[in-house]
């Protein structure tokens, strides 16, 4: 471990501010790429099958936005392709012949959704509508293969697998190891529920202020309603799975799971901290529960837990008041969406009806924003949890920051560029959405009149058989 | 010490996904130069617009090509990645800022709705197509004439602003604009708008006489700052050289004959900038950089190049039918742009139908056209071995 600790003279923090930020913001657009399309698809298949022009109508708007999402995902995630060399050229030169095993597979299912959002967004006119539903269908497929391979590249970075060192050189790699390394399964599954939760409550959460301003039609209840539960579904299951995760956290990167849970030295009727700052070893203002963390880790108080004092204090990770309020967070607001699921379910199974009362609509507003700041919390869990190596027990994060100078200017950079990339995916759907409810909802058809093909559009047949207005009024193509 | 016949496989496929990306993104990428120079609002309204509908179906997937070039590089050939990204950290910083404002540009501009945004998201969507290649082009030319160091300790500055590299940068910048204003010429006359096509052609044109003289005066520069690429240039790799160079003349003929075949002039300009894209790396063969690092040195082990073909081969078999449904159904007019927002504004705004289907485009008398042009290729035929056949001897 010596060689380790005799590390390179080059500031990391730079680099790791500018990763952090790029990988912040790519993913969340991230998660709308993974998990978009099969919100809109069920909006769609409910417009197909049951005739329903609005829900054909939410679809054809959600699909609108899936494009702007993904166009600007697609620079971002280009962005991080190429921060990957550029910020940490320690980490691909020595171990890119393994990590970037799964980028090569993830590189295929991005290329497939690219074809098919092309396809999907444009084929609404002239393809038949069980055919177009189907054109949606690669695009979820692709969307989770590539959310598994991109995370399985993450999770070998916390249990790495697969290779063999010669002279500290990958002399042999076993792709199938590296790829399904201890940790893919935990970490894909995890990070798939929540990119559906993200996708779900932030599109729910647009429909909820709509409601809450009093517009209660059909098209914002259903709005509201499909994606609600969509994200509803994968709420319990992620709390369920945030448990094992949280187990295996243990045993595999005990010093991380030590510093979520403020275990300060390796004990028995170890405590569960909620909230609390950490300084100097000692925990103030914090609220701890006797012997409840050793129960959540071995089902028993007199379970051993691994504390932060069994690591050497160079290789402790840094910040963890953060990493622990962080882990506080990303729970608190996955038991309250849960909370705020079984709500609104139970009152579906007696009522079906969307709960209306305020006291429901409010926190349905603000899911979105909660589930995006789990799920960022999350990432920092993970990510600043693992310091101060970047592959756990195998190599610091100072060996692989690049030595070049100027990362304090490209981080600027970055950040200035990011803060306008935001405006644009906020704004866009904002603007998109101002305009239709400008035009209402029942006019899209209208809306189309001076590009009308010559027929009823195929595309539409269910909705205009739904319609009162006969198709008639449309143009003819020259 | 020849590299294993896997590194040659990962390094071909490396250099099919390169050619890809120089036509593909390089079209892509010229056509923001086009329209920086269309001129004012008005005047270079009816280019933009030929630009825009040319380039919105496609930029998103030349990202993807982009993300393939970098995942590859550093996959199986991680040494070389490292340094280059190392050595490299600034002119590939502005090529990514490039990118970067490209898609601010390129998103903002269709959302923006007042003719000063316009303009401003306009103008930054061009500019940042003139620094993205420009700076591609410094770092192929920073490594094509070995000067980035097989561990360097930062950044190398020296790399990329040789003679060499700049003229590389530059040479890159004209080959966009001019495989763009090719492929222009096609789509403007896909729609039926000759006013268009002639422009184009005149672009296309000037273009690609200023993309022979950068690539010539290049290709002299490289014989004093990299011998040993030269002289493969001159050796091994002079059929492609010499492809590329009829392509390119090729098509400089077919432009002035007015002779636009969608097929065979859209191919002839691919087939241009693919050879000399294969004439680099075949030139370059066996180094990663030439002569520091050799292929085999500079190789991830042989599971993860089995690996990446194997992945390569799954590229194939789930993109290509992906791309051919994509491509069925746009000649099947299946696919409609009308369902883009902004065009649905427009439309409800101006009132007016869609542009019509494409009008025919009417044969030109092109007798005496046809006559020069076999004496010029005749020339050019005669050119090409006196420029080359001494140097296709020593090789």
């Amino acid at each position: 471990m010596t060689h380790v600790l005799a590390a390179g003279a080059v500031n990391p923090v730079p680099a790791r501010s500018q990763m952090g930020s790029s990988l912040g913001f790519h993913i969340i657009l991230a998660c709308f790429g993974v998990a978009f399309a099969a919100v809109t698809m069920t909006a769609e298949w409910i417009g197909i099958k049951r005739k329903d022009p609005v829900a054909m109508l939410l679809a054809r708007r959600w699909s609108k936005v899936m494009a702007v999402l993904v166009a600007v995902g697609a620079v971002s995630g280009t962005v991080l392709s190429y921060e990957m060399g550029l910020l940490w050229p320690g980490l691909m030169g020595r171990y890119g012949a393994a990590i970037g095993l799964p980028f090569s597979l993830e590189g295929i299912f991005f290329f497939l959704e690219a074809i098919f959002v092309g396809v999907y967004l444009y084929g609404w006119r002239r393809l038949s509508p069980w055919a177009h539903w189907w054109t949606g269908m690669p695009i979820v497929v692709s969307g989770i293969l590539g959310a598994i391979s991109v995370v399985a590249a993450n999770s070998w970075m916390n249990s790495p697998a697969g290779y063999t060192l010669t002279h500290g050189k990958i002399s042999s790699v076993d792709p199938v190891s590296v790829f399904f390394n201890p940790a893919t399964p935990y970490e894909a599954t995890h990070m798939i529920l929540a990119a559906y939760m993200v996708t779900g409550f932030v599109v729910a959460g647009v429909y909820a202020v709509g409601l809450l301003r009093g517009r209660r039609d059909r098209y914002h209840r259903l709005g509201f309603g499909i994606p609600f539960t969509i994200a509803g579904i994968a709420a319990p299951l992620q709390v369920m799975m945030g448990d094992v995760i949280a187990r295996f956290v243990a045993n595999n990167q005990p010093v991380k799971f030590a510093a979520m849970e403020y275990v300060l030295s390796t004990q028995r009727d170890a405590p569960e901290w909620l909230g609390g700052i950490l300084i100097n070893g000692k925990v103030y203002f914090g609220l701890s529960v006797p012997a409840f963390d050793s129960i959540l880790v071995g089902f028993n108080p007199h379970t051993k837990v691994i504390g932060l004092n069994s690591a050497p204090a160079a290789l402790e990770p840094p910040l963890d008041t953060l990493i622990h309020l962080s882990f506080n967070v990303m729970v608190g607001i996955g038991f309250f969406l849960f909370a705020l699921a079984a709500w609104q379910g139970w009152w579906w199974w007696f009522h079906r009806r969307v709960l209306m009362t305020a006291w429901f609509l409010v926190p349905a507003a603000l899911s979105g924003v909660a589930a995006v700041a789990a799920m960022e919390s999350g990432w920092i869990v993970t990510e600043v949890g693992r310091q101060p190596w970047i592959v756990y027990k195998v190599l610091l994060v100072s060996q692989a920051v690049t030595p070049s100078g100027g990362v304090t200017v490209t981080l600027g950079v970055i950040l200035a560029l990011y803060a306008i990339l935001t405006v644009v995916s906020i704004g866009t759907p904002m603007i998109m959405s101002r305009r239709w409810r400008r035009e209402g909802p029942g006019e899209e058809d209208a809306e189309q009149v001076p590009y009308g093909p010559s027929s009823a559009p195929a595309g539409r047949a269910g909705a205009a058989r739904a319609e009162p207005r006969a198709p008639a009024g449309r143009a003819e193509a020259p | 010490m020849n590299p294993s016949p896997e590194t040659i496989a990962v390094a071909a496929i490396l250099f099919v996904v390169l050619a890809a990306y120089a036509l593909f993104g390089g079209a892509d990428f010229g056509g923001g130069m086009w329209d920086l120079v269309a001129g004012g609002p008005e005047r270079g309204a009816a280019p933009r617009e030929l630009i825009d509908e040319s380039i919105t179906p496609v930029w998103e997937a030349n990202h993807v090509w982009l993300v393939f070039i970098l995942v590859l590089l550093w996959t199986a050939f991680p040494p070389a990645f490292a340094a280059i990204m190392t050595a490299l950290f600034v002119p590939l910083s502005l090529s990514l800022l490039g990118i970067v404002l490209r898609g601010v540009g390129f998103a903002f501009r269709h959302t923006a709705q007042r003719l000063r945004l316009r303009q401003l998201t306009g103008a930054t969507f061009a500019a940042s197509s003139l620094i993205t290649p420009f700076f591609m082009g410094t770092v192929v030319g920073a490594v094509a004439t070995g000067q980035v160091p097989v561990h360097p300790s930062g950044n190398v500055l020296a790399a990329w602003t040789s003679p060499t590299a700049i003229l590389t940068g530059f040479l890159f910048v004209a080959a966009c604009a001019y495989v763009s204003a090719v492929f222009l010429v096609l789509e403007a006359r896909k729609r039926g708008q000759r006013g268009l096509v002639r422009y184009f052609a005149l672009r296309a044109t000037a273009a690609g006489a200023v993309t022979g003289a950068l690539a010539g005066a290049t290709f002299a520069e490289l014989s004093a700052s990299s011998p040993y690429v030269f002289h493969r240039l001159t050796g091994i790799s002079l059929p492609l050289v010499a492809v590329s160079i009829a392509a390119g003349i090729a098509v400089l003929g077919m432009l002035w004959l007015r002779w636009y075949h969608p097929l065979i002039l859209r191919a002839t300009a691919a087939v241009a900038a693919a050879a000399v894209v294969w004439g680099w790396g075949l030139a370059q063969y066996p180094y990663l950089f030439p002569t520091s690092l050799a292929l085999r040195p500079g190789s991830a082990p042989t599971a993860t190049l089995d690996a990446e073909f194997v992945v390569a081969g799954l590229a194939v078999v789930l993109v290509v039918p992906g791309f051919a449904l994509l491509y069925y159904l746009q000649q099947r007019g299946l696919l409609t742009e009308a369902d883009s927002d902004d065009d649905l504004r427009m439309a409800a705004q101006v009132g007016s139908a869609a542009p019509g289907p494409a009008a025919v485009v009417e044969p030109e008398p092109v007798g005496a056209r046809i006559g020069v042009a076999a004496v010029f290729v005749a020339l050019a035929v005669r050119a090409i071995r006196n420029v080359f056949a001494p140097g296709s001897r020593r090789g």
